[in-house]
């Protein structure tokens, strides 16, 4: 074996990270996909920027969400995370270990460190794998489990742990209601042990009854095993019950982060007040009497964003130097950033 | 104000290889004119296919409806003939539905697919149709609509396009609009946009509508009165100010509280509803809703109970509707 092949050999060593330290550094990543032209001689005519300079720290233990409207790069950014997606540019480090200079084979211990749980509880389960198999085949690639008896029992354990009985390791799942299925998929990111889990939009496609109960076990988890989830959503009002902190992303940038409660109750930059004021409240008696702060127009294309801050356009507090600078995102007060150069 | 709409008894079912699935199982209800009704309630409870059975637009087989009447300005649409129900479906009453990206034809432009429905139901000539279609784009937001009218559906996002399914159900002077959850695949900030158009609207040209939802923050702001469906039922129905601060049903209470909200302290356990909602080709003669409800005594499981005042016009399907209060506060 040659010597660099040796070298890429090498498994990647993690520092240990105690609860409330940095887990996973997110700097200035970038994404952007490649728009070609052409059918045989394919040029690239234009980047869509999805992610464009992202940088956030995720604690451990904490829940931070990623909010924001879609195409606003929030899914890019977890697939980044996840290594679905090579980065443009940028580092994701974690634990001491930048993933974005890894290849294939150093990555795979880090996918026991790094899980995610889908949207779609219909197409993230194959359909034609039973869902023991399904939960099983993880340890099963990754080596953890010896043997089938050891795998179906900490199978049955891992189905209990998500409220679901042990005879469903036999069903498929089409046999189940998507509540069941996504506890499956859950169940499925916990076989390996993981630090981190990536919840893209866990719980949207759930009716509002069994959302609260995937919402409370997906509490009840991260309190049990110590895990640190990024939270990917676009529903508000689950980020706002669920998270630590939270970044407002729109078109690939993030515009505002802060702890939960500053966020909520004392938002600065003017997309997430729009963001905010478009939430209805389930009481009539408030909502009737609210004034909304609607906000016209649409996203623009992240193929061509807009000059300077990305917002401008939709912006009522627009003025001049809006259109010509990019404003960083700079902290007002402590723990409270915002990409806005009129706060 | 009349009532435009009566919907009486109506039962709706589908054959299936498993059975025959109740999905809509005797529902009563009216709209009066320009009146806002929410029908609230989770997949499967049947608040879609009630709509759609409005429309005649119940696939049959295997669907059939099998019983009520449907009393629109004074006639039974379920007696309609096919081209009876075509003269009232998209004349009188306007539809919006949940997908703007499949509702609309991929292959027609805008302008088309806008004075299609104009020509056949209002008798325009072409060019009266075409200025129809302009100043109907113009009331529903959209910029340059003389462009609009030329490009296609691809050719739009999702807002646009809902504002143009909007424009659709407006062009023939519509009394009633259906939507079927209009805003579900929007984003919230066109959300906001889009009910504050229907808002408008239903101010400005005195239209009623029946908005179907499981958002129940949706349904606060912009609905008069609220129907809440379960497995194929009415098992609430009241004003909204009603429904919201004194439920009267086990699971409007329920629904209430799995909900985390905006305006209340942060870090408060949901409590969820229990279990899942039933099988519909397999329901009982007792309340569909026990197996899930905190408070089932023994009559629930033999009889059905009936949807009954509970005091100030607030209908409730629940035998023990006249505890509710008490047993919500002791919980």
């Amino acid at each position: 074996m040659s010597a660099t092949a040796e070298v890429l050999q090498v498994e990647p060593q993690f520092k240990e990270v105690a609860v409330g330290e940095t887990l996973l550094q997110v700097r200035n990543l970038k994404m952007h996909f490649p728009v070609t032209e052409g059918i045989m001689f394919q040029r690239t005519i234009a980047h869509v920027k999805a992610v464009d300079g992202v940088s956030f720290d995720i604690q451990r233990g904490e829940t931070l969400g990623l909010v924001g409207e879609s195409g606003c790069g929030k899914t890019t950014t977890g697939r980044c995370i996840l290594q679905l997606e090579k980065a443009t540019a940028g580092n994701i480090i974690y634990r001491g270990v930048d993933l974005t200079t890894l290849h294939d084979k150093q990555l795979m211990p880090v996918r026991t460190h790094i899980q995610v749980i889908f949207q779609d509880p219909y197409s993230s389960l194959n359909p034609r794998m039973k869902v023991g198999d399904i939960i099983g085949e993880p340890m099963m690639v990754h080596r953890i489990q010896s043997d089938r008896s050891a795998c179906h029992k900490r199978v049955t354990e891992l189905l209990n742990v998500c409220g679901l009985s042990a005879k469903f390791a036999d069903r498929y799942p089409h046999e189940m209601s998507g509540g069941q299925r996504q506890r499956v998929g859950i169940a499925r990111a916990l076989a390996l042990n993981p630090d981190i889990i990536v919840c893209d939009e866990a719980v949207s496609a759930l009716d509002v009854s069994i959302q609260a109960q995937v919402i409370n076990l997906l509490e009840d988890l991260r309190d049990e095993f110590h895990l640190t989830y990024l939270f990917i959503a676009h529903d508000l009002s689950v980020v706002r019950h669920l998270c630590n902190r939270v970044a407002v992303m729109y078109l690939g940038k993030i515009m505002e982060l802060a702890g939960g409660d500053e966020l909520f109750d004392n938002p600065q930059h003017p997309y997430t007040k729009a963001l905010l004021s478009a939430v209805p409240v389930p009481d009539p008696s408030i909502e009737q009497q609210r004034q909304h702060q609607v906000l016209h127009g649409e996203v623009p294309s992240p193929m061509y964003p807009p000059s300077g801050c990305v917002f401008h356009p939709r912006c009522t507090y627009a003025v001049d130097g809006c259109r010509r600078d990019i404003p960083p995102l700079r902290e007002i007060v402590k723990d409270h950033h915002v990409a806005c150069s009129e706060v | 104000m009349g009532k435009l709409l009566e919907v009486r008894g109506l039962k709706t079912e589908f054959e299936t290889g498993e059975g025959t699935v109740k999905a809509v199982d005797g529902i009563t209800y009216d709209v009066d004119e320009g009146e806002t009704v929410a029908i609230v309630g989770e997949s499967g409870s049947g608040k879609s296919v009630g709509a759609l059975s409005i429309l005649g637009l119940i696939p049959n087989p295997p669907g059939k409806i099998i019983a009520g009447e449907i009393i629109f300005a004074g006639q039974d649409l379920l007696k309609l003939d096919d081209a009876g129900i075509r003269r009232v479906r998209g004349g009188e009453i306007g539809m919006v539905f949940q997908e703007p990206m499949t509702s609309l034809n991929p292959v027609l432009t805008i302008g088309l697919q806008l004075t299609e429905t104009m020509l056949v139901h209002l008798s325009m000539s072409q060019h009266e149709a075409d200025q129809r279609a302009v100043e109907l784009l113009g009331l529903v937001g959209i910029g340059e609509p003389e462009r609009r009218l030329r490009q296609f559906p691809h050719h739009l996002s999702g807002g646009m396009r809902q504002r143009v399914m909007i424009a659709l159900a407006l062009s023939c002077k519509p009394k009633l609009i259906i939507a079927d959850e209009p805003t579900t695949a929007l984003d919230v900030t066109i959300q906001a946009q889009i009910l504050e158009l229907m808002k408008e609207l239903n101010r400005t040209m005195n239209v009623a509508q029946i908005i179907i939802t499981h958002n129940l923050g949706v349904v606060a702001r912009y609905a008069d009165r609220v129907n809440v469906m379960y497995a194929g039922k009415i098992v609430e129905m009241g004003n909204a100010g009603q429904i919201y601060h004194r439920p009267r049903h086990p699971y409007t209470v329920g629904l209430l509280k799995s909900v985390p909200r905006m305006d209340q302290p942060r870090g408060q356990r949901l409590i969820p509803i229990e279990g899942q909602p039933p099988d519909l080709s397999r329901l009982d003669q007792g309340c569909s809703y026990r197996p899930r409800c905190q408070w089932m005594i023994d009559e629930c499981a033999s009889h059905y109970p009936p949807l009954e005042d509970s005091g100030d016009a607030q209908l409730s399907a629940c035998w023990r509707r006249s505890e509710l209060d008490e047993l919500r506060e002791a919980s």
